[in-house]
């Protein structure tokens, strides 16, 4: 049922454009183009930090810290495989992307730990990006409550993450 | 970012002098490299046909549609950023763009409602700061491309669990901020 998603949604939207009058092809493929230029963006950031990440692996810490927080994770119910990508994730997209892709070539895509690095990584966002971006634009300093519930929310997203896709 | 990455070179350096790990780690750094490209390679066909859809769904207007459509829920969360008409306009396209996944449109509809919200209510401010940082993603096409990318039988499969997961994050953010509020008044 959910792989009829992709075709669906994209019929759906092409009778749509069609009904409001839209130029179909020309705006998708501006929107391909668009998509070429965001690729060329994010590469090289990735290029940076995926050599870190993958250098991170290599040097043994993350199983070194693992010994530390897996029993914390583990009464989270959270793999403690995903130690590293938690600690990344609010702070850095492209690392995140590398923690993840990283688990997911390891443990295979589609095993519970490849299925939960996905859905830790869709349903959250890079926190402290976002904090100083808004807060930038604001030109102000965030209210005390601020940060502790958006870490929460990022907890409360993982732990959830890791129990639905044992459940789902 | 610069800290991320200093701390991750620095650290993972010492780190593999310490315990040995010297040879493994000069292979790692290039394979890493190397990696980074072969995956932007392999999601860019999914990402570009995603990024397409979006460009569609922006010029058909179904942000706005989705947008007007919020707009009484939005009012109920932030009554006093919501009697200004520009506020609320800008808060009910950051929501939406951010729902459809729209990311370069999220973003600037945010800021203003930001800027205009820091004037008037800032614990209202909190709470969008709040409600951007957890995920409000209905498709997480990059993601999605990713796993295609990777290999998976059914890159979209991961959708019910994303929804719920984002939907836990957000009342987790909302419910400890209101929480917090009151203890902090």
């Amino acid at each position: 049922m959910l792989s009829l998603i992709p075709a669906a949604l994209l019929a759906g939207l092409c009778l749509y454009g069609l009904f409001r009058g839209v130029e179909v092809y020309t705006v998708l493929t501006d929107g391909a183009a668009k998509g070429l230029q965001l690729i060329g963006k994010l590469l090289p950031g990735m290029v940076v930090l995926f050599s870190g990440i993958w250098l991170l692996r290599a040097s043994g810490l993350p199983e070194a810290l693992n010994a530390w927080i897996a029993p914390l994770l583990g009464t989270l119910g959270i793999p403690p495989e995903t130690g590293l990508l938690l600690l990344i994730r609010p702070l850095s997209g492209s690392a995140a992307m590398a923690a993840a892709s990283e688990l997911m070539a390891k443990s295979g895509v589609d095993s519970y730990v490849g299925r939960c690095a996905a859905v830790m990584l869709g349903s959250s966002e890079t926190t402290f990006y976002v904090l100083g971006l808004y807060y930038g634009a604001a030109g102000k300093k965030p209210a005390r409550w601020v940060i502790p519930a958006a870490l929460c929310a990022d907890l409360a997203c993982f732990v959830s993450s890791a129990w639905l896709c044992r459940v789902l | 970012m610069n800290a991320v990455l200093i701390t991750l070179f620095v650290i993972s350096t010492c780190w593999a002098v310490f315990t040995g790990h010297i040879p493994e780690s000069g292979a790692a750094v290039m394979e890493g490299a190397e990696e980074a490209v072969r995956l932007c390679i392999n999601i860019s066909g999914a990402i570009c046909l995603w990024s397409a859809a979006m460009e569609l769904m922006e010029r058909c207007g179904l942000s706005e549609r989705l947008s007007s459509l919020l707009q009484p829920l939005l009012g109920r969360l932030f009554p006093e950023s919501c009697r200004s008409k520009d506020a609320r306009q800008a808060l009910s396209e950051n929501v939406s763009a951010n729902l459809l996944g729209l990311g370069s449109a999220a973003t600037p509809s945010g800021l203003r409602a930001a800027r205009a919200m820091a004037a008037c209510c800032p614990q209202e401010l909190g709470l969008l700061v709040v409600m951007n940082t957890a995920s409000l993603q209905l498709l997480p096409t990059t993601i999605a491309s990713l796993r295609a990318g990777m290999g998976a039988a059914s890159p979209f499969d991961i959708l019910p669990a994303v929804w719920l997961s984002s939907l836990v994050s957000q009342a987790a953010g909302l419910g400890t901020a209101a929480l917090l509020r009151r203890c902090s008044r």
